[in-house]
């Protein structure tokens, strides 16, 4: 890695930096626009997912983020709202390699507020386009995106979506080329889980914890840092006296409003308000907009 | 012939003495007023003749000059029809003496004397400019009493005041009123259903003084926990309650809130307020806004994100300095404003964030409305504090609630600990509330992580402080332990990511 700021650079089908997964595709693109310190790389994984994603499903991309990082392998996505960005977050704050594949031309940023993140995606990853420098995202180019997506990581992983999402068509170009797919799997009920209840319905693997995937595909090897099963004990778990975890047990898998615990533990709102930052401060539990608080996705 | 009577006018809460000269010579006869007068005091010509023709007296047909002095200080209202009778007749009849004492009141065209605004804050300015006796409206007479050592005479009538004043048939001084048995405060915590985080953010609230902010779904009980709030506070001394009747009187509202009431006023103006109605001014002379007549007591913004932007930012300088100034091109006005502001907001435009329903805000509209609130309102609230919707089997629940009076018990034990300290914990600064809080180590690195964790900004430090000391304070806790930090820090504004 040089100590130059990268600037957005063509990418021929002959040149040496031409993802060799690309062969893969029906068809490839004519060049790809690059822009980062890093280039697209084995071992990668695809973290996808809806725009409108709840705040559950946010945790759990940024946990994936963090996990594969912490693995030592590349998170391919989308840099949109929602999902993408968090498992991109999630990738970058743990120090990994993560790759932004655009709909739109490299020279626009869209969504906007993701300048800054795009701008950390170019210091330790890179972001691609097929598109000409300075297209503005049009809905019809985000599909035919998704395939180079498919094509570049070993696995996708659906977050969230609905029955009509985006992510389920990045699902369907990944079913073509021979990639695993998995998807987590939420209530029958939550309309953003509709799209991959769906997709396991349909004969897809179940993302109940990293792990999982490593199972599902074996050219992922955890890397020598990695976690011995991230999402299910994690570190911050142990030493959490006999009350904090009573409330977590209590927590159940939804957001829940403090108020509901403390009826249902039989605390005052003032005793429960303070085990709850000690759980915050933990990484076990997540303040949410709005008041209610959720278990992590480490809390499980 | 010449004669002089008293009278006051009112720069904000303060008074003016006025004297009212006047003089009587040959010529056409005629009828002037000057001194910087308003269009009110003009037409004070028309009712003082008409009542001193009806009242049984001559209206002199002289050439009649009257100066309201000091000449140089703008005048307005009609509080000065009784004083310029009085003078009138006195100039043209010696036998009316009028050695000292003041006159308030406007005339009827029959004679009658009719109430006027702000008569408190202009009967204490008189006692302190060393009147004695002042005679007002019957109406205005259990205001004006509430000055200790004013003589205060209630008159029906322009008649019966001169009779008094030629020593013919004496007026009965009003008496102080009594403090009477105060009502109970409309809304009581025991008549709300559930709602534990939300009633104790409200005693933590009212114990140290606090803003609060309360967000939630429309329908989830936000108001009726406002409403409920001032039964959590203790009640005023006598001068705090006098204060808070001055700002009434002002604004003639005496009648919404009887002047001996020793509890906090509650004012909950909606937010189709004007930014002068709510801050104060008006033409003329500026008016006490809504903040002011929550004076020593609540101020409730219902909806707080509806509120325009301006009238919000207009709310900084009482906030902190609890007072405001407004200028006018006239005269420069200041009123107090020590008030605890609570406020409701929905969490989002559609106000089913978090809820069962869920949002459907587009993002950048629920960045934009969650916008509103930065800056420098969300600096002076402490706490904050949602209130979900309450389910069905809860609104009908037989369990007992706790009463008002019982968490009043709670905050008045708070209250005492504090004024051993100087001030309520919500007006510590900076070093004070460090040095207050007494930090041991332990609750120092809890501080420190919460701080990194919870991306606290340095202000953020500050108020979790404040409301730790006060939940401290609750506990009767000498120094604030993790405990308190840690329910503080449930309370803080800002959300993890």
């Amino acid at each position: 890695m040089s100590d130059r700021i990268p600037t957005p650079r063509w990418i021929a089908p002959e040149s040496a930096e031409w993802p060799a997964r690309f062969a893969h595709l029906h068809a490839a693109p004519a060049g790809i626009w690059m822009w980062g310190r890093d280039v697209p790389a084995a071992p990668a994984v695809a973290v996808v997912g809806s725009r409108r994603a709840t705040l559950a499903g946010l945790d759990i991309a940024r946990c994936l983020g963090r996990d594969l990082a912490d693995a030592g392998i590349q998170v391919v996505s989308g840099m949109a709202r929602g999902i993408d960005g968090a498992a991109h977050r999630g990738c970058l704050e743990a120090g990994g390699s993560t790759v932004a594949v655009l709909g739109c031309g490299i020279d626009v940023c869209y969504p906007a507020e993701h300048e800054r993140l795009r701008a950390e995606i170019v210091e330790s990853g890179c972001v691609i386009s097929e598109e000409p420098r300075a297209m503005e995202p049009f809905k019809h180019n985000f599909p035919k995106r998704n395939r180079l997506i498919a094509a570049l990581a070993s696995a996708v992983v659906v977050v969230e979506g609905t029955a009509r999402s985006g992510a389920l068509s990045t699902a369907r170009w990944a079913a073509d080329m021979g990639r695993e797919i998995l998807a987590v799997p939420g209530s029958i009920r939550a309309g953003q889980s509709e799209g991959t209840n769906l997709l396991i319905r349909d004969g897809v693997r179940p993302l109940l914890s990293i792990q999982d995937l490593f199972e599902a595909v074996s050219e992922l090897q955890p890397g020598p840092a990695a976690p011995t099963a991230p999402g299910v004990a994690p570190p911050s778990r142990t030493g959490l006296s006999g009350p904090l975890a009573e409330i977590l047990s209590a927590m159940g898998p939804n957001p829940v409003h403090p108020d509901a615990l403390s009826s249902a533990l039989n605390l005052t709102a003032s005793v429960l308000a303070s085990r709850l930052v000690t759980l915050e401060l933990a990484g076990a539990v997540l303040s949410l907009p709005g008041g209610l608080v959720a278990r992590t996705f480490e809390g499980r | 012939m010449i004669a002089a009577a008293i009278s006051c006018a009112t720069r904000g809460l303060a008074g003016i003495p006025v004297t009212v000269e006047a003089d009587l010579a040959n010529g056409l006869p005629n009828f002037t007023i000057v001194g910087l007068t308003d269009r009110a005091i003009q037409e004070a010509r028309e009712r003082v003749r008409a009542a001193i023709r009806n009242g049984g007296f001559t209206f002199p047909s002289r050439r009649i000059t009257v100066n309201l002095a000091p000449a140089e200080v703008p005048k307005e209202g009609t509080s000065f029809d009784l004083a310029i009778a009085v003078a009138v007749l006195r100039a043209d009849s010696p036998a009316i003496r009028l050695d000292g004492i003041a006159f308030l009141g406007e005339l009827a065209l029959d004679a009658a004397v009719r109430p006027v605004t702000g008569v408190l804050p202009m009967a204490r300015c008189l006692f302190a400019a060393g009147v004695r006796t002042l005679i007002v409206a019957a109406e205005n007479a259990e205001e004006a009493a509430l000055v200790e050592g004013l003589c205060v005479l209630p008159t029906p009538s322009l008649e019966r005041c001169v009779e008094h004043l030629r020593g013919e048939a004496q007026l009965v001084p009003a008496a102080a009123s009594a403090r009477a048995a105060e009502p109970l405060d409309s809304a009581d915590f025991a008549a709300i259903r559930g709602q534990a985080g939300a009633k104790r953010a409200l005693e933590i609230a009212a114990a140290g003084g606090h803003n609060v902010l309360m967000t939630g779904p429309p329908g989830a009980g936000k108001t009726m926990l406002a409403r409920a709030f001032p039964s959590l506070l203790p009640d005023l001394s006598v001068d705090q309650s006098l204060e808070v009747a001055a700002i009434y009187s002002l604004r003639g509202a005496l009648r919404e809130r009887p002047p001996t009431s020793l509890r906090p006023p509650f004012r909950s103006p909606h937010h189709s307020v004007s930014r002068a109605g709510l801050v104060g001014g008006g033409s003329g002379f500026a008016h006490p806004g809504e903040i002011s007549m929550a004076h020593r007591g609540v101020l409730f913004l219902d909806e707080l994100c509806e509120f325009p932007r301006t009238h919000l930012e207009a709310l900084r300088q009482p906030l902190e300095e609890r007072s405001v100034t407004v200028v006018r091109a006239r005269a420069a006005v200041s009123y107090p404003s020590d008030f605890m502001l609570v406020a409701a907001a929905n969490p989002c435009p559609c106000g089913h964030l978090g809820d069962e329903r869920g949002c459907s805000c587009a993002a950048p509209q629920l960045a934009a409305y969650q916008g509103r609130l930065s800056g420098p309102i969300k600096d002076r609230i402490d706490l904050v504090v949602s209130v979900p919707r309450q389910p069905y089997g809860d609104i009908f629940s037989d369990q007992v609630e706790e009463g008002s009076s019982a968490v009043r018990a709670r905050v008045d034990a708070a209250r005492s600990r504090q004024s051993e300290r100087g001030l309520l914990n919500a007006a510590l600064q900076g070093r004070q509330v460090v040095a207050a809080c007494r930090l041991a180590p332990p609750t120092r690195r809890l501080l420190a992580r919460s701080g990194e964790r919870l991306r606290l900004s340095a202000r953020a430090y500050f108020r979790v402080l404040r409301v730790a000391r006060t939940v401290a304070d609750l506990a009767r806790d000498e120094v604030v332990g993790p405990d308190a930090l840690a329910e503080a820090l449930h309370y803080r504004i800002e959300t993890s990511s």
